[in-house]
């Protein structure tokens, strides 16, 4: 359109001044149409600030050297459920990379993107996956070995509300799973760990900042990746990680958010984005941000045996997210009766 | 305009609160933890009110009656607590009582602690309230000429009974009102308190945090009914603030 307009310009000026003057105001007027169409919103959730911090810079050159004038990329990051409301309120998102399938699906209730959006992409529309580990002071003076650690006399653990971020719901479903494997009772164990806290956080990473920058507790339940990244940010001789014996198999998805899409081009770039995700040049830049990706085949072998291997338990595990929302963590579910039932 | 600014909001609220019916409304109300929640908020936000209060006037007579070095600064600080995005004033306070923070280890010495407890929220509820009772009663202060209590004095009043039925009489009407914005802050304080209250259900967790986790929970009604519960009882206190300032007008004359 743009080039179609600027054309019609360089032929008219050669007719006269004055056209070639309306032809360059007609062009003028295009042009922000046109730069808004390569504008892109990530909306994501708390811990992959730095993650799409590398992706965007990355696609914003891949993107260029298919022959594409670079787009502006977004991120908007906080709490996964927050994020997901503040879509369905109306946030202009055009991509949701968000860190539980049931807060997309809550959008997808809404009308904004077809209710099998998880079909749309490889590997249930999860490019990356991550799991809970421990996070110790170094040395791990507590002795923490395992889930069953945590629940120890003098023992305090810090993980943000399950109620308002997505990854406390997986620090909890992580020790519910344990609890079941080891023959305990499980509503039982997460309702003793949880008298362990003494910092209730909104979001994951307000849990990392109570935990390492106000040395708060003896343990941090961590996404994988925040585990690492605060090693790395804070030295490697301020923490250790603990990986307990069994923990679980989280799959952050990514989808387009179609009512959101503005013309044609947008559509591309977004499909592009999230399609980049899978390339082997995002892939290893997944690895290097600690996130487990699929594909090693370009990733660095050091970030790739970093991971260690341990028992993961996915979603369907535990009925689906739709039931554990329900069961779980809706009004008045297990764990409102971990803190009403004195 | 005022009803479009004020009025409609409410309106809002009490239709989405009351859009389930009266006894669900009631049902998301009378749970021990949304009682816990009311409970502490108003409890310590009473409390910080009344700190401010006292405070507040020492504060504001000192800054108009006395001159010493950095008047003008300190003068200019009250304001920080209204300037000071609400956050970074949560962060800060965080940082500097937590037990590992300037003035949290020295508690921490004495085997006591503060961030993550309820005196952390008093705390950063005194912080942002103060200058509400200041800057009220300032320009109060600043028309008392001191003849007033020369006069007092030259007909025989003690110091103390010139505080109390010359100078007070006078400044009560701006002090209640400085109370009364105060403890409204207080009570509808929620970024900066977020920080370094522990957030323990029960024990820490205000009623503005309960209504965002209802909020995320996609439960709209259940979050409009704890702020219906607030707003009666927040009318209730300035109520009963406005009655004690006829009250005082009616005893001792409109000053």
């Amino acid at each position: 359109m743009l080039t179609k307009i600027k054309q019609a310009g360089q032929t008219l000026a050669q007719g006269g001044l004055l056209a070639a003057a309306v032809a360059g105001v007609f062009a003028f007027g295009a042009a922000p149409q046109t730069v808004q169409a390569q504008t892109l919103l990530n909306v994501s959730y708390d811990p992959t600030r730095e993650l799409y911090e590398d992706i965007d810079k990355a696609f914003v050159d891949f993107w260029v050297a298919q022959g594409n004038p670079a787009p502006e990329i977004q991120a908007s990051h906080g709490g996964s459920g927050a994020q997901a409301r503040a879509v369905i309120e109306g946030l202009d998102a055009q991509v949701v990379t968000l860190a539980l399938a049931a807060d997309i699906d809550k959008i997808a209730k809404e009308g904004k993107l077809p209710a099998d959006w998880q079909s749309k992409l490889p590997h249930n529309a999860s490019p990356y996956t991550s799991t809970i580990v421990f996070l110790v002071r170094h040395g791990n003076p507590k002795g923490i070995k395992d889930w069953g650690d945590l629940v120890k006399d003098g023992v305090e653990v810090i993980t943000p509300n399950p109620k308002t971020s997505g990854g406390a719901r997986w620090n909890y479903l992580a020790a519910w799973a344990w609890a079941e494997k080891n023959g305990q009772d499980p509503q039982a164990f997460v309702k003793s760990l949880y008298e362990h806290v003494p910092v209730l956080d909104k979001g994951a990473r307000d849990a990392t900042t109570t935990f390492t920058q106000r040395e708060i507790g003896d343990v941090l339940l961590a996404w994988e990746n925040e585990a690492y990244l605060a090693q790395k940010e804070l030295g490697a001789d301020a923490f250790d990680i603990i990986v307990p014996s069994i923990s679980v198999l989280a799959e952050p998805p990514v989808a387009v958010v179609e009512a959101n899409i503005h013309d044609d081009a947008q559509r591309k770039l977004a499909d592009a984005y999230l399609n980049f995700l899978y390339t082997t040049e995002a892939q290893a830049i997944i690895f290097k941000d600690f996130y487990r990706g699929w594909d090693t085949s370009k990733a660095d072998p050091a970030d790739v045996a970093r991971f260690p291997k341990l028992e993961l338990v996915d979603i369907a595990h535990f009925g689906g997210w739709a039931k554990v929302q329900k069961e779980q963590f809706a009004d008045g579910g297990v764990f409102d009766q971990i803190y009403t039932a004195k | 305009m005022l009803s479009l600014m004020v009025l409609l909001p409410i309106a809002g609220l009490l239709v989405q609160g009351f859009s389930a019916g009266i006894p669900a409304f009631l049902a998301a109300v009378n749970t021990p933890r949304t009682w816990a929640a009311l409970f502490l908020s108003f409890r310590l936000s009473l409390v910080a009110a009344l700190f401010n209060l006292v405070f507040g006037l020492v504060l504001a007579w000192v800054l108009v009656r006395y001159r010493f070095p950095f008047r003008k600064v300190l003068n200019a600080a009250v304001d920080l607590p209204f300037a000071l995005p609400t956050a970074v004033a949560g962060i800060a306070l965080t940082a500097l009582y937590a037990p590992n923070g300037a003035f949290g280890h020295i508690a921490k010495d004495w085997g006591f602690k503060i961030a993550y407890t309820q005196w952390g929220i008093l705390i950063a509820l005194i912080f942002v309230g103060l200058p509400f009772v200041t800057r009220t009663v300032q320009p109060v202060i600043e028309e008392i000429a001191r003849e007033v209590e020369e006069a007092s004095a030259t007909l025989g009043a003690t110091r103390a009974y010139t505080l109390r039925r010359v100078i007070w009489p006078m400044l009560a009407p701006a002090a209640l009102t400085g109370f009364a914005l105060s403890l409204a802050r207080a009570v509808g304080e929620y970024g900066s308190v977020i920080f370094i209250a522990g957030n323990i259900p029960l024990k820490t967790e205000i009623a503005p945090l309960l209504i965002v986790i209802k909020l995320e929970e996609y439960n709209e009604p259940g979050a409009a009914a704890i702020g219906i519960a607030m707003l009666v009882m927040s009318f209730g206190m300035l109520f009963v603030i406005n009655a004690a300032q006829v009250l005082s007008r009616k005893r001792r004359g409109n000053v």
